[in-house]
């Protein structure tokens, strides 16, 4: 039986100047022995916004992740990051592409034989960037997520909150075009969430960089909808009523292997669609 | 409770053996290929190197030294009641650095070593580790498999000559000292005995060996599915098909030395 289709509900049709977009989506389906995981998924996250993909457990989020970095390839359809087409790019040209991408893994996916410095500075040491260099910018990545007295730690000594931080602060200290994260809060307490959602907001405020944001926590993506990053009092505050973040946040909705809502907070709220609403409730 | 039987098609298991090879044949070319190309990783192959050939000394003297020993008891027995006891030495020298030495040490740094690339790497693979490293912009087959391809192969070819060595010692110390044979008989008979052919074959195998090695480790543990008891699987597996190729390529090329240098 084929699957029920959904009315997409868009702010703009996927169409226009592919320089405009840090990742763009076009018709790209995968399947896994004969199962269908996406299918014919079109989307485009326009540079310096951030787009929380929500979706139900296995309905491809992290796949979708996965092949925007191209560390997973699409059946059909074409995928392009930051102008580039990942899709038709060879596994060499991508390892030049995927440095200016920074990705944070469901499970952190910290190198286990490093110390919290190494994992860090990862990147930096393949660029063989001076010694100081690295130490400066790596106590300073550090310090941004607030863990630089875990500098000289294994990452088997950290807790699960701490190491999404790790993986956080190794995913920035490039200060990469776009940001991939893909569950940061998954299996995590609601305080340590709230701390690790605080600091992909500060990111968002202090960098403004563009980020796709997986996640099946709605109330991540709606306390990042309402608050913003205040750098005097070093903390995340509530919005003003009616007033937006500087940096736009938009919402896409994955259901049976196709994207069925992409847009605002607003559209989300005041959607029609019942499996919308029973979301969101 | 029904037992469900899944019958799997020959077909499809030619298919999947067909593709195994295909993607052993591209991780090997590639990792030979990764010499030729930047960068190349030399703290991690001298890190490996370590590993693998210091790491490995002690097993291999112990094998080589027992083996060498081994052989001349066996033998010397025999060949005593010849009277050729004389002869034992050519017959040590000729069995451990054209056949034995190179055997012996590449199947104990296979048990030993493809069994820790192949779970170490497949434990990257199932926390993925290995995706975040081709995330951050790092070739895992530069950084993690060229590296051991290096140092597996120039460590195993000084550990068997190591190998051999102590075979020969280990030889000596029971003919001397069990059957009374004199040193200097030993170890001239060791020594004259040996003809270009025998030290090239035995010099050969171990660079064909430590690339099989170290090729099967990182394809197994590249190749890993299914979580831990996938990283178990793989570990089981490398060991197996390392040791038995081993075996098979060990076959054929000595039939080829001999083909092209002549049977003794």
């Amino acid at each position: 039986m084929p699957a029920p289709t959904f009315p997409i509900e868009q702010t703009a049709p996927v169409t226009g100047d592919r320089a405009a977009c840090a990742i763009e989506f076009e018709n790209v389906s995968i399947a896994f022995d004969e199962k269908v995981v996406l299918d014919s998924v079109c989307f485009r996250l326009p540079h310096g916004e951030t787009k929380a993909l929500f979706g139900v457990a296995g309905a491809g989020k992290s796949i979708l992740l996965k092949m925007a970095l191209g560390l997973l390839r699409p059946d059909s359809g074409r995928i392009f990051v930051l102008g580039e087409e990942v899709t038709s790019m060879s596994e060499q040209a991508l390892f030049e592409l995927r440095r200016r991408v920074g990705i944070v893994f469901q499970e952190s996916a910290l190198f286990d034989s490093l110390k919290v410095r190494e994992n860090v500075a990862f990147r930096l040491m393949e660029e063989h960037i001076p010694d100081e260099e690295i130490e400066r910018r790596v106590r300073e990545a550090l310090r941004f997520v607030e863990l630089e007295r875990t500098y000289d730690m294994l990452p088997s000594e950290l807790s699960g909150g701490m190491r999404r931080r790790v993986a956080i602060a190794r995913a920035i200290i490039t200060q990469p075009e776009v940001l991939l994260y893909d569950s940061p809060t998954g299996g995590l307490d609601p305080v340590t969430s709230n701390t690790i959602i605080e600091l992909i907001v500060k990111q968002r405020d202090v960098y403004k960089t563009s980020a796709l944001l997986v996640t099946h926590r709605l109330q991540d993506a709606f306390t990042m909808a309402t608050h913003q990053f205040d750098k005097n009092t070093n903390q995340m505050v509530v919005l003003p009523k009616g007033q937006h973040s500087e940096v736009p946040m938009s919402f896409l909705i994955l259901r049976d292997n196709k994207v069925i809502f992409d847009g605002d907070a607003h559209q989300l709220v005041t959607s029609r669609d019942e499996y919308i609403r029973e979301y969101i409730s | 409770m029904a037992l469900e039987l899944e019958l799997i098609s020959p077909i499809d298991v030619a298919k999947d053996f067909a593709l195994s090879v295909q993607e052993y044949a591209l991780l090997s070319a590639q990792s030979l290929g990764n010499f030729f190309r930047r960068p190349l990783y030399m703290g991690d192959m001298l890190q490996q190197a370590d590993l693998i050939g210091v790491g490995s000394l002690p097993i291999v003297v112990l094998t080589g030294l027992s083996v060498g020993a081994l052989l001349a008891l066996n033998s010397a027995s025999t060949l005593q009641r010849f009277g050729g006891i004389t002869l034992i030495g050519q017959l040590v020298s000729l069995g451990m650095v054209t056949e034995l030495g190179p055997l012996i040490t590449g199947l104990m740094v296979a048990g030993r070593n493809a069994s820790g690339m192949a779970s170490e790497i497949g434990s990257m693979i199932v926390t993925e580790q290995i995706d975040a490293m081709r995330a951050l912009g790092t070739d895992p087959s530069k950084k993690l498999v060229t590296p051991r391809v290096g140092a597996t192969v120039f460590m195993l070819f000084f550990l068997t000559i190591i190998a051999d060595l102590l075979g020969l010692c280990g030889g000596w110390a029971v003919a001397h000292l069990l059957f009374g044979l004199d040193s200097n008989q030993y170890w001239t008979s060791a020594w004259q005995i040996l003809v270009f052919r025998d030290v090239f074959s035995g010099l050969i195998k171990p660079v064909l060996f430590g690339f099989i090695i170290a090729t099967i480790g990182c394809y197994y543990g590249m190749s890993t599915r299914g979580g831990t008891q996938g990283v178990g699987r793989s570990t089981t597996q490398a060991v197996v098909a390392s040791s038995v190729l081993i075996l098979v390529v060990d076959f054929f090329v000595t039939k080829l030395i001999f083909a092209l240098l002549g049977v003794r």
